[in-house]
């Protein structure tokens, strides 16, 4: 059933998330494509969604994926099951928060979980990045089309912009009017 | 007030007005309960920061579970959570019907093109502060490259790539302490 699965599956990724944010973007990302939910191009289209709208990216996911796949219903399972896991292990964590921190087995396992959320982050930018540039598979043929160097351009723009600490829904704003601009101007 | 209605309203509030989520929610919950006097103190507040980043789940969610439940107990912490959860629910709710009927629309589809490319960007960015913290050690480093590329290149899922991670750095951290017993 549509409404268990996407119960289940985001209680896996809220259990497997750590970190908040972008963390979750590699695991919402893989199961989206092995259940076919999304597509790789709405997914980012998401991600700027979520970085425009105010909350938690990872509610901000699930509701989307959610609705998308099973209406408001699903939207209701999918957010449910993100926020069950944190909900239950921080009331339990609560009653004994220092010692929790303190643990050699919870400091020691954050020492290997930390590098590798950082490195599932780094492969989720490579299949975007492979999704943005080539999205038809690599090929020679691509370098001849313009969208290719526009797209280059307006992510070179908006790297720069992101990295002088200009808020994110303005990076946002600014590349949907570039897009509009080299849409129309280009015939895209 | 209610305890209970003010901990959903507080949260609510909290919930409808920080973009971007994560650590950027701290600030405005400090100012909304501790400043306050409110529920519990900032020590506690930094504390559960700290510990938010050791428990999977969304920041957000984490601190609302924790103030509600240091408030009022249970039901405090179910209300609290519901409330920072509700509003961006609904924005989104709505937003994604609008998306599927007008991404076909021609000016949508060329933003959403400039869009995709921006958002590139903000995933380098976010990318680059997480490397910014990870540890400057030769483990992590290993880790971070053994995650990437087995979660680009090898049809294994994230899940599995953190669970044995964190089992690593367990059986690393306990030998390293082990050998400066030893010397």
């Amino acid at each position: 059933m549509i409404y268990l699965k996407l119960f289940l599956i985001f209680l896996k990724i809220g259990a497997f998330t750590f970190g908040g944010g972008y963390a979750m973007l590699p695991l919402v990302a893989d199961e989206a494509a092995a259940q076919g939910w999304l597509d790789s191009e709405t997914m980012l289209d998401f991600v700027a969604v979520s970085e425009s709208t105010p909350g938690p990216f990872a509610v901000n996911i699930a509701t989307f994926v959610g609705s998308r796949t099973a209406g408001v219903f699903g939207a209701v399972c999918a957010t449910a099951g993100v926020v069950l896991p944190s909900f239950i292990i921080i009331l339990i964590v609560s009653k004994f928060l220092a010692k929790f921190r303190e643990n050699r087995f919870v400091s020691g396992a954050m020492t290997g979980i930390k590098p590798a959320a950082t490195g599932l982050i780094a492969a989720a930018l490579f299949a975007a990045a492979a999704t943005v540039f080539f999205p038809a598979g690599l090929s020679g043929a691509r370098f001849a089309e313009p969208s290719f160097y526009l797209s280059a351009g307006i992510f070179a723009l908006a790297a720069v912009l992101a990295f002088k600490k200009l808020h994110p829904i303005a990076v946002v704003g600014v590349c949907a009017a570039l897009g509009v601009a080299a849409g129309y101007a280009f015939g895209l | 007030m209610n305890v209970y209605a003010d901990l959903f309203l507080t949260f609510a509030k909290i919930g409808a007005f920080t973009f971007g989520g994560g650590y950027a929610m701290i600030p405005l919950i400090r100012r909304e309960t501790a400043e306050k006097g409110k529920w519990i103190s900032d020590e506690e507040l930094t504390e559960i920061v700290a510990v938010a980043e050791s428990t999977p789940g969304p920041i957000a969610v984490n601190a609302a579970t924790y103030v509600g439940s240091r408030a009022a107990g249970f039901f405090g912490a179910l209300l609290a959570t519901l409330g920072v959860t509700l509003p961006s629910f609904c924005v989104i709710l709505a937003l994604s019907f609008l998306h599927s009927e007008f991404h076909e629309l021609t000016p949508v589809r060329y933003a959403f093109f400039g869009i995709r490319a921006g958002v590139l960007a903000l995933i380098l960015r976010a990318l680059f502060l997480m490397w910014k913290q990870t540890p400057k050690k030769v483990f992590s480093y290993a880790v971070f490259a053994a995650a990437f590329a087995v979660c680009a290149f090898l049809p294994i899922h994230p899940v599995i790539v953190i669970a044995v991670c964190a089992a690593a750095g367990i059986v690393f951290s306990l030998v390293s302490e082990r050998r400066r017993a030893e010397k």
